[in-house]
């Protein structure tokens, strides 16, 4: 009953196959094309081109000031780079489809080669060629040895390769070596550490935080116990910061010494901490915070990432009370440390909000921990605390704290400035103890400077196993690539004279699995040695 | 602290063994204008091929090629003069860096200057390696141009007076992983110019008319490949090993083993080339031309990580900036 069979259209050869079946096809076709050795390399390829645009455009996680620079700067050129996230490369969705994709095809890629691989191990090595002179490596010899000793003689020569012994028809008789299987485990083991590590990488980012705080170096204290305690704070994907690991840190003082020339040489902070036990025994335990030699406590690490100044200033207004400002001012150059920041007072004793806003005061300018002044201008000459000035305007009026905006703990809000609510009533240059008046009497004193350390918290519960991946791949990865697989056969037959003993001619032949340049001297000496079985070579 | 006068007999010799690279280079040069039209056997019958032998690796040497033994000629001594040069050329070159690191009290290898110098000594010590193997003195030229020429930038533009290092730059890891990476891109460095030296033969093979003068007297472009492979496979784990101690160093000294710094993906950026490199090589229909090109690609992207990001980009490193 097959009446259509005949009308099937000559130009689709192919018999229609079900729909099921086509796309089975399809699926088995995208997988084979997916996990083949060529995609990887076309993977390997976008990878390393996607990750370009990273090193060369400014990125947000590194300096959101440079991105929104340069996105102000190239107008719709940067709008559309920022939409396409160029400015979070690492985070973009392209960058993580490409690796996912690489991945994959890792998985696909290395599942079928383990088992061939462990197959492998259990094979004996292959029947010795019919034609040992058409292997790159070969030589031969005859030799007055029977063909029994010859064989025994090569069998132990190639002790530690793995060898098979045969008899062929022609009563010939063979040995199979092989050696090298160790390249293949080194291979696996280099890719399955990749996978590894692209794993921890993964769990790194769910579960890790990192927090910078800076805390001044006068016995201040910073403890990790929630978000608020952090000038910024940069959470994984699922944490919250509800639960950080608890522990305390207090900074009795930061030593810095200096070269001649202004370069830092050493810096110190004198540091104590409490984590674990210590929280409720209250007991307390140094440590030297340096460059390059992290705290780390209860799975979290704590760093030295920077340092600065703090000038204390007192304002005694004319009732006689006082009020002590001290707070973080921000190094502008990095050579010199010459700073600019601002401290605000709220006038003391004044509830009316109206009152207060006319009567707040800021002291704001430039501090110069080694003071030099090209005129009336401050600068600063070097980096250490030598002899300390400030430049400072000071400014009354509404500071705008509750103007709901956000504010610069650096500077006042130009805004107000540039709305007459806050007004310049005096500028001057102080150094150490001296002091201004303004106009209603009311004295401002610079009279102490605090150093304080930028510190930084990070957690990464993954971070032991991404080395641990990391090493096993440069291990894997010098396996493979030093170990050759390689192999040898020796063939003897006995030659039949019509006058004289028998001789034995031999023949051995070589074959590197992957490049043939390296193993030729180790054949050579192989060769040598079974050619040369008897001393009685021809 | 630093000690000045050891310090400047440490620069003299940097600018000695400029001059003496350049010597040998000239040298090299002459012969290799002048010189016979031969492959590399000519000048020493390598011992790696007389054992490879067999007809299909394609190092045999070619029957009209070998020339008729009388001993070496006149600008043949030339060449084996520029090779006795540019061993003077290096022991200068390691007296230079172990003056600096003397005079500087630690690791030589803590600024630009100093990092671009043991990269060129690297690649000098393995080209004479590989001289010594494969007798390919016709790469020497080729090797000494680069070399010479980073060597008198590093000795201008580069220069950086001996120093202590930043606070910052003082660890232990700063000896191993710049060690490392340096080792790795001088050992690179060869690669990258046997693989240029591929394609310009490739070319001219395939079309005769096309760098005649060049391709005429190079080595084969087998041997081309294998000095390629052999030292890409030596450096490719130095350089991994390099890049992870990096990133045990940042974990200890910035907080974050990996935080996406210019340097850091340019190496990921070079490192995921060279693997390609390595693929392509075991894969059939990349090998040769397409894997000599992604080899070349993968030097420019080291020589640009030195130069490029040190100098024009802005990271973490700290001795980005000479
Ligand atoms: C970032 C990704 C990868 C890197 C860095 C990498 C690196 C390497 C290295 C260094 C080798 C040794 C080459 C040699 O034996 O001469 C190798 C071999 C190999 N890789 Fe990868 N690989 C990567 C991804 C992949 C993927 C995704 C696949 C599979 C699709 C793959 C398949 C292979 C295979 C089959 C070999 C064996 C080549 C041989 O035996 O010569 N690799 N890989």
């Amino acid at each position: 009953m097959t009446v259509d069979a005949p009308e099937a259209p000559a130009s689709a050869p192919l018999p229609r196959r079900s729909r099921p079946r086509r796309v089975l096809d399809f699926l088995r076709n995208t997988w084979r094309g997916l996990t083949s050795m060529r995609t990887a390399l076309v993977l390997l390829f976008l990878l390393a081109l996607a990750a370009l645009p990273g090193a060369l455009l400014p990125q947000w996680s590194l300096n959101a000031q440079r991105v929104t620079d340069y996105i102000v700067a190239h107008g719709w050129w940067g709008r559309l780079l920022n939409q396409l996230q160029f400015f979070e490369v690492y985070g973009s969705v392209w960058f993580a489809a490409i690796y996912l994709l690489l991945f994959v095809s890792l998985v696909g890629c290395l599942t079928p080669r383990t088992f061939e691989y462990a197959k492998a191990l259990r094979a004996k090595p292959v029947l010795t060629p019919r034609n040992l002179g058409r292997l790159p490596l070969n030589r031969e010899s005859t030799v007055d040895t029977p063909v029994d000793e010859v064989i025994a003689s090569a069998r132990t020569r190639l002790r530690g390769w793995r060898t098979v012994e045969r008899e062929e028809d022609d009563g010939s008789r063979t040995i199979s070596a092989e050696k090298g299987y160790l390249r293949e485990a080194g291979n696996l083991a280099f890719h399955f550490a990749m996978l590894g590590l692209i794993v921890a990488l993964a769990v790194g980012k769910l579960f890790n935080y990192e927090g910078q705080v800076i805390v001044l170096a006068n016995g201040s204290q910073f403890c990790n116990s929630g978000v608020v305690g952090y000038d910024s704070f940069e959470p994984g994907l699922t944490v919250d910061g509800t639960d950080l690991t608890p522990f305390c840190l207090q900074v009795n003082g930061f030593q810095v010494t200096y070269l001649p020339s202004g370069q830092p040489e050493h810096f110190r902070v004198d540091m104590r901490y409490q984590s674990e036990g210590d929280l409720t025994a209250g007991t307390w335990r140094d440590y030297p915070l340096e460059s390059n030699s992290p705290l780390r406590t209860a799975g979290d690490r704590v760093y030295l990432m920077g340092n600065g100044y703090a000038p204390r200033f007192t304002v005694r207004y004319p009732d006689g009370t006082e009020r002590v400002g001290l707070i973080q001012w921000r190094p502008v150059d990095p050579s010199t440390f010459l700073s600019e920041g601002a401290v605000k007072f709220d006038p003391p004793g004044v509830t009316d909000p109206v009152q207060r806003r006319t009567k707040q005061l800021a002291v704001t300018g430039l501090f110069a921990p080694t003071a030099g002044f090209d005129g009336k201008v401050l600068t600063s000459r070097f980096p250490d605390l030598l002899d300390p000035a400030v430049a400072v305007d000071v400014l009354r009026g509404d500071l705008g704290n509750d103007s709901g905006r956000g504010q610069s703990i650096f500077s006042v809000d130009q805004s107000m400035v540039d709305s007459g609510r806050l007004k310049k009533i005096a500028r001057e240059n102080l150094r150490l103890g001296q002091h201004l008046t303004l106009d209603d009497g009311t004295r401002i004193t610079f009279d102490g400077v605090e150093r304080f350390v930028s510190l930084k918290v990070a957690h990464d519960p993954a971070q032991d196993w991404v080395l641990v991946f990391a090493v096993a791949l440069v291990l894997g990865l010098g396996v493979s690539l030093t170990i050759k697989r390689r192999r040898f056969w020796v063939r003897a037959t006995r030659i039949t004279r019509d006058q004289g003993p028998d001789r034995t001619l031999i023949q051995v032949g070589g074959l590197a699995r992957t490049d043939q340049a390296g193993y030729g001297e180790e054949f050579g000496r192989l060769a040598d040695d079974v050619l040369r079985t008897s001393g009685r070579d021809t | 602290m630093v000690d000045e006068t050891l310090a400047t007999y440490g620069d003299w010799s940097h600018g000695a063994a400029t001059f003496l690279y350049l010597m040998a280079m000239a040298l090299h040069l002459v012969e290799y204008a002048f010189g016979r039209r031969s492959t590399l056997a000519v000048a020493e019958p390598a011992r790696e091929l007389a054992t490879v032998g067999g007809g299909s690796s394609g190092t045999t040497i070619t029957p009209g090629v070998v020339p008729t033994e009388q001993g070496p000629g006149r600008v043949e001594r030339l060449g084996r003069m520029g090779v006795a040069v540019t061993v003077l050329g290096a022991v200068m070159h390691v007296a230079s860096l172990v003056l600096r690191g003397v005079a500087a009290g630690r690791a030589p290898w803590g600024n630009m200057y100093e990092y671009g110098s043991l990269v060129c000594l690297v690649a000098v010590v393995t080209y004479l390696v590989l001289l010594y193997k494969f007798g390919a003195r016709k790469l020497g030229v080729f090797i000494l141009v680069p070399v010479t020429f980073l060597m008198f930038i590093g000795g201008t533009l580069l220069y950086a007076q001996a120093a202590p290092l930043q606070p910052s730059l003082r660890s232990y890891w700063l000896v191993v992983h710049v060690l490392a990476a340096a080792v790795a891109s001088g050992v690179f460095m060869v690669p990258g110019v046997a693989s240029v030296l591929y394609l310009i033969k490739a070319r001219n093979e395939k079309r005769p008319d096309k760098m005649v003068k060049l391709a005429g007297k190079l080595p084969s472009k087998d041997l081309l490949d294998r000095v390629a492979y052999r030292t890409t496979v030596l450096a490719f784990p130095v350089f991994t090993f390099g890049v992870i101690c990096g990133g045990i160093w940042a974990e200890a000294a910035w907080g974050r083993f990996w935080d996406w710094d210019p340097k850091e993906t340019v190496a990921l950026v070079c490192w995921v080339i060279y693997a390609a490199y390595l693929h392509a090589r075991a894969t059939a229909g990349w090998r040769g031309t397409p894997a000599a090109v992604i080899n070349v690609v993968g030097f420019a992207g080291t020589v640009f990580n030195l130069f490029f990001v040190n100098l024009v980009t802005s990271g973490l490193h700290s001795y980005a900036g000479v």
